[in-house]
């Protein structure tokens, strides 16, 4: 395998694809995906991202473009000859065998000697830790066993690809975290190449090397977790990705990649350019609630907000609270939960300040 | 033992605290109680309606397989003193008088066609003769009839001067017996009492076999139509899905008698099926469908096949379709898949229908007795017969209760081999 193989080792070629004849679900969807990476695809339901992972495993067709896979053409290759492992969100486990056996099938399909399935299967109960679970079926393991269990049945006949739909999206809250380090575990171990799809973020955050964020069919911005949270390429990454603040105002003059805003209260304040547009155009500035502070520090913040306290909620390890601006644009800002956490009541004046590489303006869609 | 595991023991026993006193006790017990009362008296009139509807027509209808009072209570005096013959020779003149008495009375009540009727049932023949016979006595004399009732009897008809005809009696007077059973089994005493094969005729083995094999073509047929139907409607959208959800039930809601008939029309030799095929000159002379094994089959078939659907339909609607495409996934091609996943998870619905389609067949009556014809009849018509025109309501219950045994042996196989708690009906 050439180098150049080994980064587009999974290449999505202007993939279109159409149920209904009329309206397209995906749109032109282009993506490289490296051996060895995991590529999240995220996005709110209905946005297509499940539709792609389906003509990637061959149970949909694909109506335009092609898929490449190791440099082949898989887009018209049937679902069982491709070599691709799934995960599927309700684990799939074959009910009337046991762990086992449920292991031993994409072996046993293959054709391989007797002696070297046992050997292989009793290695991958152990991989993940079931060893003695391998004579129970399905129905007798707990939710978190029968995914551990998906997973190392998608990873037993060393697929050249895993496809993983939404699979923690059934396990509670604990439980998924747990999974989500056992995944990122397997993973670093085997160095399998994963294309991961949800809808939750944090999920997509902590495990991706790469989040491709869906919306209407067409990727928004294809990234790095940390680039994704903190250079959103627009408006809908930043308002899906963690929480943000919107304050409207109108761009001024745009100098080197920095806008200058005008709010809607006449304060001027700077923010990075991402896609604000040119001047004298309606923008939103979006701001993490985490980015916004309320003592200034030894930071050089460039700006500054007046606004007045309206309530607090206290979550724990830190609190949330609520300000307004004189127009009524409700601001958000997150504090540690600490000693410097500011006592305020309602009605109080405050001044917020906020560093100008934290602040993004986006034109208003 | 070491500190930790004293600490374990500690916690295993439990704390005075967490027994409760004799009174929250019994105050449990009183709740637990109620809560069973209630629920007795919710399915007491379904108990005691299902009692007088079904347990005990049914139990005294057994009951008469083994239970034969009549000839008992027609001629208790005869019997009592027949007791002392030992069956070879001729019995003694005072029995054959007591015969006589007895005979006369019978005939006076009119009940001698009924005595005529169960003995001749022994012994084939002897009913003309004891009609004819009781006739004769009637106008006799009672005290005649006590000092030379045997020979009047003798001069009425020559067989009661053969052994056979008493022996038929007290075969006869016998309360309990087994011979209905015997005969459901093509199975007779000989003289010497020792069961052998029956040698006259020999239909009721050969008619349980044919229902048999008949219930078992019919179940494989349901089952041939029924499960790709069912496969499709369990995957179609749900409109289409409920569309053809409700053709499968509108025959369910139709008449039996209705669907039947239906059957006859399209059957017979001026029929449907005849009348087109004549007149596409495939067949020159009208084939002969009614009244035939194949017609029974067919449309039993037809009245059963939602028995057969519905539970498949209800399994594989619960079967989760990444099943299949998890199976493809792991390389295996689209027939394999759906023979070592998808069919083995749809057993559930599969023996249950066959269950029902099964057993309800082996017992099937009203559509057999109409399109049927003689070549078609099932056990259960003979049952009926034997309720209804022969009269003989031993040998029917002795039929039916061999019925009821085969198939509890029937479903006690299957539960062996398969489990019964594999069954899903809805």
């Amino acid at each position: 395998m050439t180098a150049d193989n080994a980064s587009h080792y999974l290449r999505f070629d202007g993939v279109k694809k159409s149920y209904d004849q009329k309206s397209l679900v995906v749109k032109d969807f282009n993506l490289d995906i490296a051996k060895g990476e995991f590529l999240t695809l995220l996005g709110p339901s209905g946005s297509g991202k499940t539709t792609v992972l389906m003509m990637m495993a061959g149970f949909e067709s694909v109506t335009s473009g092609d898929i490449l896979l190791d440099g082949h053409p898989v887009t018209r290759t049937a679902p069982y000859k491709r070599n691709i492992g799934m995960v599927f969100q309700n684990y799939a486990l074959f009910p009337h065998m046991s762990i086992a056996e449920n292991l031993a099938y994409p072996l046993k399909v293959r054709k391989m000697a007797k002696a070297e399935i046992t050997e292989r299967v009793y290695k991958y109960l152990k991989l993940i830790e079931l060893d003695q679970f391998g004579g129970r079926t399905p129905a007798q393991l707990s939710g978190g066993q029968r995914q551990r269990v998906a997973l190392a049945r998608a990873l037993i006949f060393k697929p050249s690809l895993v496809l993983m739909d939404e699979p923690l999206g059934a396990l509670d809250k604990k439980l998924r975290e747990q999974m989500q380090l056992e995944i990122t575990r397997l993973h670093k171990k085997l160095g399998f190449t994963v294309i991961y799809v949800t809808h939750d973020q944090s999920e997509a955050l902590t495990m991706s090397d790469r989040i491709a964020v869906f919306e209407d069919g067409v990727v928004q911005q294809c990234a790095s977790p940390e680039e994704l949270y903190e250079q959103p390429a627009n408006s809908f990454v930043a308002d899906f990705i963690g929480e943000n603040n919107l304050l409207p105002g109108t761009v001024i003059e745009t100098v080197k990649g920095i806008a200058k805003v005008k709010m809607l209260t006449g304060d001027e304040i700077t923010a990075r350019c991402a896609d604000c547009g040119e001047g004298n155009s309606e923008c939103v500035v979006s701001v993490r609630p985490e980015k916004v502070f309320i003592v200034p520090g030894d930071h050089h913040y460039e700006n500054k907000i007046t606004v007045k306290f309206t309530n607090c909620l206290y979550v724990g390890d830190f609190i949330r609270y609520f300000f307004e601006l004189p127009d009524g644009t409700e601001v958000v800002a997150k504090f540690l939960n600490d000693h410097v956490a500011p006592k305020l009541s309602e009605g109080d004046k405050a001044s917020l300040y906020i560093r100008t590489k934290d602040c993004f303006a986006f034109k208003v869609k | 033992m070491t500190p930790l595991t004293q600490i374990n023991a500690e916690i295993t026993t439990h704390p005075a605290g967490d027994l409760l006193t004799s009174e929250e006790v019994s105050l449990a017990r009183r709740e637990l109680r109620r809560k069973k009362l209630i629920a007795l008296a919710l399915v007491i009139p379904l108990l005691i309606f299902l009692f007088f509807t079904f347990v005990a027509p049914i139990g005294t209808m057994l009951y008469r397989s083994v239970y034969n009072p009549t000839v008992a209570e027609l001629i208790p005096q005869t019997l009592s003193s027949l007791e002392s013959w030992d069956g070879q020779g001729m019995p003694d003149k005072a029995v054959m008088s007591q015969m006589a008495a007895d005979m006369k009375r019978l005939a006076n009540l009119r009940k001698s066609g009924k005595l005529a009727e169960s003995i001749n049932r022994y012994l084939p023949g002897t009913s003309s003769v004891i009609k004819s016979t009781a006739r004769k006595l009637r106008r006799k004399d009672d005290q005649k009839i006590i000092s030379q009732g045997a020979e009047f009897l003798l001069a009425a008809n020559d067989k009661w001067s053969q052994p056979e005809i008493w022996q038929a009696l007290i075969k006869a007077g016998k309360v309990y017996t087994d011979g209905y059973f015997l005969t459901a089994l093509d199975l007779e005493r000989n003289d010497a009492g020792d069961i052998q094969q029956r040698t006259s005729t020999q239909i009721y083995i050969k008619l349980y076999a044919k229902t048999l094999r008949m219930a078992l073509i019919i179940t494989f047929m349901c089952l041939l139509l029924g499960y790709p139907l069912a496969y499709y409607l369990a995957n179609a959208p749900s409109k289409t899905a409920n569309m053809l959800m409700i053709l499968v039930l509108l025959p369910f809601w139709t008449s039996l008698l209705v669907r039947t008939t239906a059957w006859i029309a399209m059957l017979q030799t001026n029929g449907v099926i005849n009348s087109l095929l004549t007149s596409l000159h495939v067949i020159s002379s009208p084939l002969e469908m009614l009244y035939t094994e194949f017609s029974t089959i067919i449309a039993m078939t037809h009245i059963l096949l939602p028995f057969m659907i519905l539970p498949l339909y209800s399994v594989m609607k619960g079967i989760d379709p990444s099943l299949m495409r998890a199976a493809m996934s792991m390389g295996a091609k689209p027939p394999s898949a759906f023979i070592s996943v998808y069919f083995p998870n749809t057993l559930p619905g599969l023996s249950a229908g066959a269950l029902l389609v099964f057993i309800i067949s082996v017992g099937y009556y009203i559509t057999p007795a109409l399109v049927g014809g003689t070549d078609g009849q099932m056990i259960s018509n003979i049952i009926a017969f034997h309720m209804q025109q022969s009269n003989n309501w031993g040998l029917a219950a002795a039929l039916g209760s061999l019925l009821l045994v085969l198939i509890l042996t029937l479903y006690w196989v299957y539960d062996r081999f398969v489990g019964a708690s594999n069954i899903k009906l809805g």
